[in-house]
């Protein structure tokens, strides 16, 4: 097993997030990058998947039909075809539309986007191995300095994000609409306001229903993020994938695949399962 | 209902605007300035700013059925395009459904080894994502099998895909297996109707009903699952477009819209589904209680 993981990885890879890494590293370096930036691409896209799902499922329920069928329509469209053709989409269209890195966008001061990416005020390392903060500039060739993330990155971010959301939405929608009307109107009685009304009494009380459906969809959205190896960024999978072309060890580089995956479905379903435990059974509804 | 502060009408009146606003380009773009005739010089002076649906007249036949190919229309290994989503997604569908349902009863049964296997299997298959499944399908099992050519890897890839059907079926059955009371069961019991008669017309009929919207939903799952074939190199209808435009200097400028089609075949291909499943609760009702 050790020689397995202590051989030279041989192999490059494009985008390493905080770590450094090169192709005379040991191959369990590699695997380890591999894991860092699934948990980069898949954190984000769970944060943003939750609240675009919230917004989705409280437009649906909204008074204003407007709101009511533009977020039916958004989610129809993303539950109703693959991720990774959505995928494919999203990244055809950065890798296509955004402007050249020699004139990149600025967003905002000091974060640029263009084809080659989306780069932002971070800490990098001197000449002397000190962290500085460092911010981008557009320069002759492309923009240089501070962080960056590849069209990869933000193609599969936006993608992962937006299907799961449109999941996470019919999820937070059910939850909600299982809180009785007669708590809403009490709420209304007691002269609450509509926003105090959502966020003091519906969402409060909706959030144990939704927690348990809601953790399988985060479950989804870890899982789907392997579809990464289809655009080239290098997550667990794609890693994985080139180990084993590389050494042709099939049994090690699938099994490693395996037992990353399953400790992570299964750390996560097991860490829900003990908070729901924990707070689900407390208070609750009459 | 307190009904729209001076804050949310003005939130109103900019989703408004907006929406209007993307209405009209996006009409604009496709239908307005489009190019509907297969006619590349024309596609080509739009320069984008109206869409090319030329490119699907043009294409339709290699973006839906795949590039001519020598292997007979019988052999899954020269399947492309739609027919190798549909015929990936049906097999793999039916197949699914026997190991589901033996997954299920083992799940639920008394002996507690049969249970612990049961559990042990979905909780692997549904841990680990597809592609995984899907790189084993490719790398792993022609190392299992006898001769490495005695499965081709369509074959290969429908085998699989069946197993991850059924670990998620199995969950979907069970959880219509317990909304099924006891009381059913030890009534057909009385009957005489002995333990096939008891499930095959007592328990799975009522069980499968009550849980018919979660069957619709892991069927357009899985149609839309057969997408990630693509990744170990079968160009079914994702990948197919690829092989498709990828090699057709004249077309391929127009990906997107290309993109699009294909968009709306699944869009069509699971809101079908959707509409079959609804029908079928219509149909069926429902036993109260």
């Amino acid at each position: 097993m050790l020689d397995f993981f202590q051989q030279t990885a041989g192999f490059d890879i494009g985008e390493t997030g905080l770590m450094l890494f090169d192709a005379s590293q040991p191959l369990w370096r590699a695997w380890l990058v591999g894991l860092g930036n699934t948990l980069r691409v898949a954190v984000p896209a769970l944060l943003w998947a939750s609240a675009l799902g919230l917004v989705l499922a409280l437009g649906q329920l909204s008074p204003v039909g407007l709101w009511r069928r533009l977020s039916r329509v958004l989610v129809e469209v993303h539950r109703n075809t693959p991720l990774l053709l959505q995928l494919f989409i999203w990244y055809f269209l950065l890798v296509t539309w955004l402007p050249e890195s020699t004139e990149a966008w600025p967003l905002l001061p000091g974060v640029w986007l263009s084809k080659g990416g989306l780069s932002f005020p971070w800490w990098v390392l001197d000449d002397d191995g000190l962290r500085q903060w460092s911010v981008p500039a557009q320069g002759a060739f492309n923009v240089s300095g501070g962080g960056a993330v590849t069209p990869e990155y933000l193609a599969l971010l936006i993608a992962l994000s937006h299907y799961t959301a449109a999941f996470l939405a019919e999820v937070i929608r059910a939850g909600l609409q299982s809180v009785p009307h007669s708590l809403l109107e009490a709420a209304d009685t007691l002269g609450a306001t509509r926003w105090q009304r959502i966020t003091r009494v519906w969402l409060p009380q909706a959030w144990r229903a939704v927690l348990p459906p809601a953790t399988s969809q985060y479950l989804n959205l870890v899982k789907n993020s392997s579809l990464a190896v289809a655009i080239g960024y290098p997550d667990l999978v794609s890693v994985g994938n080139t180990a084993l072309n590389q050494t042709g060890q099939v049994w090690w580089c699938l099994g490693t695949m395996m037992a990353v995956y399953l400790s992570l479905s299964w750390g996560i379903a097991a860490a829900m399962g003990h908070f729901q435990r924990v707070h689900g059974q407390r208070g609750g509804l009459a | 209902m307190s009904r729209g502060s001076a804050g949310t009408r003005a939130l109103q009146l900019l989703t408004a605007g907006v929406l209007a606003w993307g209405l009209w380009h996006l009409l604009g773009w496709g239908l307005w300035r489009a190019e509907f005739r297969p006619d590349a010089a024309a596609c080509q002076a739009l320069a984008h700013a109206g869409a090319c649906w030329g490119v699907v007249s043009a294409k339709a036949g290699t973006l839906l059925w795949g590039l001519p190919h020598d292997g007979a229309w019988w052999q899954p290994a020269s399947w492309q395009g739609l027919p190798l989503t549909l015929g990936v997604g049906l097999v793999s569908y039916v197949c699914s459904w026997p190991l589901a349902v033996a997954l299920a009863l083992a799940r639920r049964s008394h002996w507690r080894a049969l249970a612990w296997s049961a559990s042990a299997v979905i909780e692997t298959v549904r841990g680990a994502p597809l592609v995984i499944w899907l790189f084993m399908a490719a790398f792993l099992l022609p190392r299992l099998l006898p001769t490495p050519d005695s499965l081709s890897l369509a074959a290969r890839v429908m085998l699989v895909m069946s197993v991850f059907s059924a670990a998620y079926l199995a969950e979907v059955c069970r959880a219509g297996l317990q909304t099924v009371p006891a009381a059913q069961r030890e009534a057909a019991d009385t009957l005489g109707l002995g333990w096939v008669g008891t499930q095959w017309r007592i328990v799975w009929p009522q069980a499968l009903r009550n849980v018919l919207p979660a069957l619709t939903s892991h069927a357009i799952g899985l149609l839309k699952d057969t997408s990630l074939i693509t990744i170990v190199g079968l160009h079914e209808l994702t990948g197919g477009l690829g092989l498709s435009l990828g090699g057709d200097p004249v077309w391929r400028p127009f990906y997107f819209e290309a993109y699009l089609f294909i968009g709306a075949v699944y869009a069509l291909m699971c809101t079908a589904l959707a509409a079959l499943g609804r029908w079928l609760e219509a149909r069926w009702p429902a036993i109260a209680g």
